[in-house]
C-alpha cells in the first residue's frame, strides 16, 4: 500500500525530498548530539564504565549468562505448561455444550483481562502462604504461574482462531465419510490447525521472554534484567552501559523470534499442502475479544 | 469480611491506573501517528528511522524501558521532568516509558489500517492531482483511523494492563497496591479478588463499548 501513496518522483520531488532528508538528519542529529552530550557531562562515556563488557568474559559469565538462563528457563517453562493447557481450553470452547463452553469462555476472559503482574504477586503470595515451596524458588514459580495462567488463556484463543480458520469444507467431508465429531477434531482440524497456528505461537513465545522482566523487576526473580540492577552496582553504578547491554541482548533474542515467526508464516503460506489457512504474527495482536495478545509488557 | 479495604487507598490506586492511562494513550496515539506517517512515506530516511524504532522498541520488554527511565534517566543523568516531588516524577518518567513503548504498537495498529483501504483510492486521488500529504492526510488516514478503531482498542486495552509495571519505580497504582496489601492482610483470595474485580471494570467495558464503536464506525465496503 505505501508506495501507491504517492507518485514515481520527477525533478521537484526528488529536490524536495532531498530537502526533508536533510532536515530529518539534522534533527536527528541534533537530538543524538544531545544524548551525546548529556551523557558526557555525567560522565557516562569513561572506558571504565563499559570495559567490563568489551574486554574478558566476567560480566557475561558472572552477570548477564545466569541471569538469561532464568529468563529462558522460565519462558520455556510457561510455554511448555502453557501449551496443552491452553489447547485444552481453546478445544473446550469450542464445544457444542454450552456447560463446557461457557464456564471456559468465562475463565479465559478473566485471565485476559488482568495484567500479567497482578497473577504473578498473586502467584508469589499464593505459594509463600499455602505450599512450603522453598523462598528460594518461589519467585521461579510465581513468574511461571503468572505466565501460565495469562499465557494458557491467549494460547487458547489462538488454538480456536487456528481450528475457526480452516475452510469449513474440510470439517464437512469428515462428517460426509462418517467420522465421529471427536475423529473430526483431533484426526482433521487438529493435525492441520497446528501448523496453521505455529507463526502466531512462536510470536507469543516474544511476549513471554518480554514479560520475564517483570519477575525481576517486581519479585526478585533473578533474571536477565535483574542481572543488570547487581552487576551495574558491582561495576561502579554504569547503569546505563548495563541497561544498553542487557537491551540489546532482549532485542537479538526477540527479533530473531519475531523474524523466525514471520518467516514460518511465509512458508506456510506458500506451501503446496497448505489449506491457505494461516494465522499470522500480526493475527496473534488482532484476535477479537478484550486483551491485547501480543502487546503485554 | 471487606473490612481490611478500609485502611487502605484502593480507589485512589486505581485512580493512577486510570490516569497513567489516558496520558499515555493520549501521548502515544500522537507519537505513533506520526511514526506510521513516516513509515508509510517518500523520505527513505525517515522510512528507515520508523522501522528502525518499531522494530527495537517492540522487542524491548516495558519494565526494561520504564525501569530505565528511573534508574538511568532520573538517577543518573538527572533528568526529572520538571518536578523535585519524587512521586510526580515517577509518574511523569512512566508515562514517558509507556508512551516510548506503546506508539510502537499504535504505529503498527494504524498501518493494517491503513492496509485495509483498498488501492483504488490512493491512485484516485494521486490522479487528480493530490500531494502525498493530502492523500494521506484527506483520502487514506481518515478512513484507516475508522477501520484501526480495532486494534487501537486491543492496544489501549494492553496498556491499561501495562500501566501496572508502573509499580516497579514505585508509582502508586493498582499492583503496588496489592502488592502491599498481600504483604501486610492474610485475605490473599479476597484481595486479589477486589484487584482482579478493578482491572476486569476497567478493561471489560473499554473493549465492548470500543468494539461497538469499531464496527459502527468502519467504512463498509
Amino acid at each position: 500500500m505505501s508506495s501507491v501513496l504517492y507518485d514515481a518522483q520527477g525533478p521537484r520531488a526528488k529536490r524536495r525530498n532531498f530537502l526533508y532528508t536533510a532536515g530529518f538528519l539534522v534533527v536527528l542529529a541534533a537530538v543524538l548530539w544531545w544524548v551525546y552530550k548529556g551523557l558526557d557531562d555525567k560522565g557516562q562515556w569513561e572506558w571504565v564504565l563499559w570495559k567490563p563488557f568489551f574486554s574478558g568474559t566476567e560480566a557475561y559469565s558472572a552477570y548477564i549468562w545466569p541471569g538469561l538462563q532464568n529468563t529462558l528457563k522460565a519462558a520455556a517453562l510457561a510455554m511448555v505448561i502453557a501449551l496443552p493447557l491452553g489447547a485444552a481450553l481453546g478445544i473446550a470452547r469450542l464445544s457444542d455444550h454450552a456447560w463446557i463452553r461457557v464456564p471456559v469462555a468465562t475463565v479465559v476472559e478473566f485471565f485476559r483481562a488482568i495484567p500479567v503482574l497482578v497473577l504473578m504477586i498473586f502467584g508469589l503470595a499464593l505459594f509463600a502462604a499455602y505450599t512450603d515451596v522453598s523462598s528460594d524458588d518461589r519467585p521461579l514459580y510465581a513468574v511461571v504461574t503468572g505466565l501460565v495462567l495469562y499465557n494458557a488463556s491467549v494460547l487458547a484463543e489462538i488454538v480456536r482462531a487456528g481450528i475457526l480458520a480452516l475452510p469449513k469444507g474440510q470439517s464437512e467431508a469428515a462428517m460426509a465419510i462418517g467420522l465421529r465429531k471427536n475423529q473430526v477434531m483431533r484426526l482433521i482440524l487438529l493435525p492441520q490447525s497446528v501448523t496453521a497456528m505455529l507463526p502466531a505461537i512462536v510470536s507469543q513465545l516474544v511476549v513471554i521472554v518480554k514479560d520475564t522482566a517483570l519477575g525481576g523487576a517486581v519479585l526478585t526473580f533473578p533474571e536477565l534484567l535483574a542481572s543488570a540492577n547487581t552487576m551495574s552496582a558491582y561495576y561502579g553504578a554504569n547503569t546505563i552501559a548495563s541497561f544498553t547491554v542487557v537491551a540489546v541482548i532482549y532485542v537479538v533474542i526477540n527479533f530473531s523470534l519475531t523474524s523466525f515467526a514471520s518467516w514460518l508464516e511465509r512458508r506456510l503460506r506458500q506451501g503446496k499442502k497448505s489449506t491457505g489457512a494461516v494465522l499470522g504474527v500480526d493475527d496473534t495482536a488482532n484476535i477479537a475479544g478484550a486483551a491485547g495478545t501480543g502487546i503485554a509488557a | 469480611m471487606f473490612d481490611f479495604l478500609d485502611k487502605y487507598d484502593v480507589l485512589g490506586a486505581f485512580w493512577t491506573t486510570v490516569q497513567l492511562t489516558l496520558l499515555s494513550a493520549a501521548g502515544s496515539l500522537v507519537w505513533g501517528t506520526l511514526l506510521a506517517a513516516m513509515r508509510v512515506g517518500p523520505v527513505p530516511l525517515m522510512r528507515g528511522f520508523g522501522t528502525a524504532y518499531v522494530n527495537i522498541v517492540r522487542n524491548i520488554p516495558l519494565t526494561v524501558i520504564i525501569l530505565f527511565a528511573s534508574l538511568g534517566l532520573k538517577d543518573t543523568l538527572r533528568i526529572t521532568l520538571g518536578s523535585d516531588q519524587v512521586d510526580t516524577s515517577n509518574f511523569r518518567l512512566a508515562v514517558l516509558g509507556l508512551v516510548v513503548y506503546t506508539s510502537a504498537f499504535v504505529c503498527e495498529a494504524i498501518r493494517s489500517g491503513i492496509n485495509t483501504v483498498p488501492v483504488g483510492q490512493a491512485e484516485a486521488a494521486r490522479a487528480i492531482g493530490l500531494s502525498f500529504t493530502q492523500v494521506l492526510g484527506l483520502v487514506v488516514l481518515p478512513q484507516a483511523f475508522r477501520a484501526a478503531v480495532g486494534p487501537l482498542t486491543n492496544v489501549l486495552i494492553a496498556l491499561t494492563k501495562n500501566t501496572t509495571v508502573a509499580a516497579a519505580i514505585g508509582v502508586a497504582e493498582a499492583a503496588l497496591l496489592m502488592k502491599e496489601m498481600v504483604e501486610n492482610e492474610a485475605q490473599l483470595l479476597l484481595i486479589s479478588a477486589v484487584i482482579a474485580f478493578g482491572f476486569c471494570c476497567l478493561t471489560l467495558p473499554t473493549g465492548l463499548v470500543l468494539g461497538w464503536v469499531g464496527k459502527k464506525v468502519a467504512v463498509k465496503r
